[in-house]
């Protein structure tokens, strides 16, 4: 079963389409579905100039865009981690390690959830070194060089947080870790959408988070196995 | 009837007492009374060990008061009176994060390191050398220094870095450390020949988001964290943590490292070394054949 549905999610990574991850496989119960969206204008997202390391420009027929605050049809924002802050937490990190590739000085995904104790896998599928410096704040700081052909980095954080990850060689290069307690979260597609599966009856707090406007939270019940839809709207600023 | 006497005593108590109360003299408060300057240091370790030393936390603080407040601030944050005026930033304690490490990087360093730290200060910045201070008292600031973040009753120091003898400084050893310098991109913050202008160089920041320059090797004959080859190979296998220069432990075998440190030392050119003899003599024969270290180079394809 976990083969299988992890070869899902390559896939639906690998398509690009309308792209949500779960934290593990449907188990019945509840869930709760919905649609992150944003009112007013957001910031606009910049090509990004790779001039400086010609092995990376090459892999781009068109820039790369920012991502800070990606946007879709229909207001939706792309890269909102929606999970349970409170209420059920799940079951804790599965043996799966999540993975994180660097990949056209770009980082893939761009928002890479993760539970607590769960192994990290991070990858240089460049031609040119990467050095890679998640700026913890509450787990350990790290910095490790990453030269081409390097073996994978293996690791791992004991603590939730919400951890932006950089590379100085690239300054360009931008992404997030998000350490969870739970293992009941999703992160938006293109299309904006969530869903959490899997839900025993209960209380539960949800919270959807964006790298640049911050956290929002939502309570929710769930009886029997109802499924329920909350929406989150983000107020953008222009900046 | 208050007899004049009794008056003349009053008042010169009261002299005596405002002059307590009100003059600049909180360092001399009780030693039992929470002292409101100094914020509330989280009780971790209160001891330090180096070699012999056991340095106390408790004599660590009225040293930290005298030597040290002025810009690393009263609540080991780094944010003194003087910090303003200061760059780079006086190191922040409550996060306990380091430079100068002989441990992997994202771990605590050791005592030593930091008693280390202490006596060398730190070159092109305003942290001074501190020899001036006894052994015992640098001991004590060591111990002191780690009550400021809680970190340090709940993790160990890391794994010391085991550094193998250093292999022979010879040309090839050097050729081959200008390989690797050109491999694993040193070149791209620190620039070509070491003078820290490489093409990343403008760009880089601090865990902090303040502006930091690569190490200009041509002008300095110390680092930062030392000044023998031991130094320099344990400070880019460690990485200098809170800085953008990562560590390479997990991607430099160690006779390579010390082929690095060879070059390295060639880049120094205001320090007399073997290296530079070595490497002058070689250029003066072969320089033409050298290929040039940056993005066009294919010197680390060789």
């Amino acid at each position: 079963m976990r083969p299988k549905y992890f070869l899902a999610v390559a896939l639906t990574v690998l398509v690009g389409g309308s792209m949500v991850m779960f934290a593990k496989p449907p188990a019945g119960g509840g869930s709760i579905t919905g649609k992150v969206t944003y009112t007013g204008t957001p910031a606009k997202m910049k090509p990004i100039d790779m001039s400086k390391e010609p092995s990376c420009a090459k892999q781009h027929a068109t820039p790369v865009m920012t991502q800070n605050v990606t946007t879709g049809p229909g207001n939706v924002l792309q890269w909102v981690v929606v999970y349970i802050s409170a209420g059920d937490q799940g079951s804790t990190a599965p043996s799966q390690a999540v993975r994180y590739d660097q990949k056209g000085c770009e980082y893939l995904p761009h928002v890479l959830p993760m539970q607590v104790a769960q192994q990290l896998q991070i990858f240089n599928d460049d031609q040119t070194s990467h050095n890679i410096h998640p700026l913890a704040k509450v787990n350990p700081e790290w910095n490790k060089s990453q030269p081409a052909g390097s073996p994978p980095i293996d690791t791992k954080y004991d603590k939730a947080e919400f951890i932006p990850v950089k590379c100085n060689i690239h300054p360009w290069m931008h992404g997030y870790f998000v350490v969870l307690n739970t293992s009941h979260y999703a992160v938006t597609g293109e299309d904006g959408s969530f869903d959490l599966k899997g839900l025993p009856p209960g209380k539960y707090t949800v919270t959807a988070w964006q790298e640049q406007y911050g956290t929002q939270t939502q309570d929710v019940t769930i009886a029997g196995n109802e499924s329920k839809s909350v929406n989150f709207v983000f107020k953008a600023l222009p900046y | 009837m208050i007899s004049s006497k009794f008056a003349a005593t009053i008042a010169l108590g009261s002299i005596a007492l405002l002059t307590l109360c009100a003059g600049p003299l909180r360092a001399q408060s009780h030693v039992d009374t929470p002292d409101p300057s100094l914020g509330t240091p989280s009780v971790a370790s209160e001891e330090s060990h180096i070699g012999d030393l056991t340095g106390h936390a408790a004599a660590g603080k009225v040293l930290y008061r005298r030597y040290c407040i002025g810009c690393h601030g009263p609540a080991g944050d780094g944010e003194g009176m003087n910090a303003q005026w200061i760059d780079p930033k006086p190191r922040d304690f409550t996060q306990a994060i380091f430079k100068c490490r002989s441990t992997p990087t994202g771990t605590l360093p050791t005592d030593q390191d930091l008693y280390n730290a202490i006596t060398r200060g730190f070159v092109t910045s305003n942290m001074p050398q501190w020899r001036p201070l006894t052994k015992q008292q640098r001991a004590d600031l060591v111990a002191f220094v780690k009550t400021w973040s809680p970190r340090w009753s709940k993790e160990k120091s890391g794994e010391v870095l085991v550094i193998p003898a250093e292999t022979p400084i010879t040309t090839e050893s050097i050729l081959h450390g200008r390989e690797l310098f050109q491999k694993l991109e040193c070149w791209k913050c620190h620039g070509p020949a070491g003078h820290g202008d490489g093409p990343s160089a403008a760009t880089l920041t601090d865990s902090k988001d303040n502006p930091i320059r690569p190490y200009n090797f041509s002008v300095g004959t110390r680092f930062k964290c030392g000044e023998t080859n031991q130094d320099i190979y344990r400070i880019f296998m460690t990485g200098v943590d809170g800085t953008p220069m990562p560590s390479f432990h997990d991607v430099i075998q160690p006779n390579d490292a010390w082929d690095l440190v060879h070059f390295l030392r060639t880049l120094q050119l205001t320090l007399p070394t073997k290296e530079g003899d070595l490497w002058r003599n070689y250029v003066a024969s072969h320089g033409k054949d050298l290929k040039p270290i940056g993005p066009d180079s294919a010197a680390g394809a060789q």
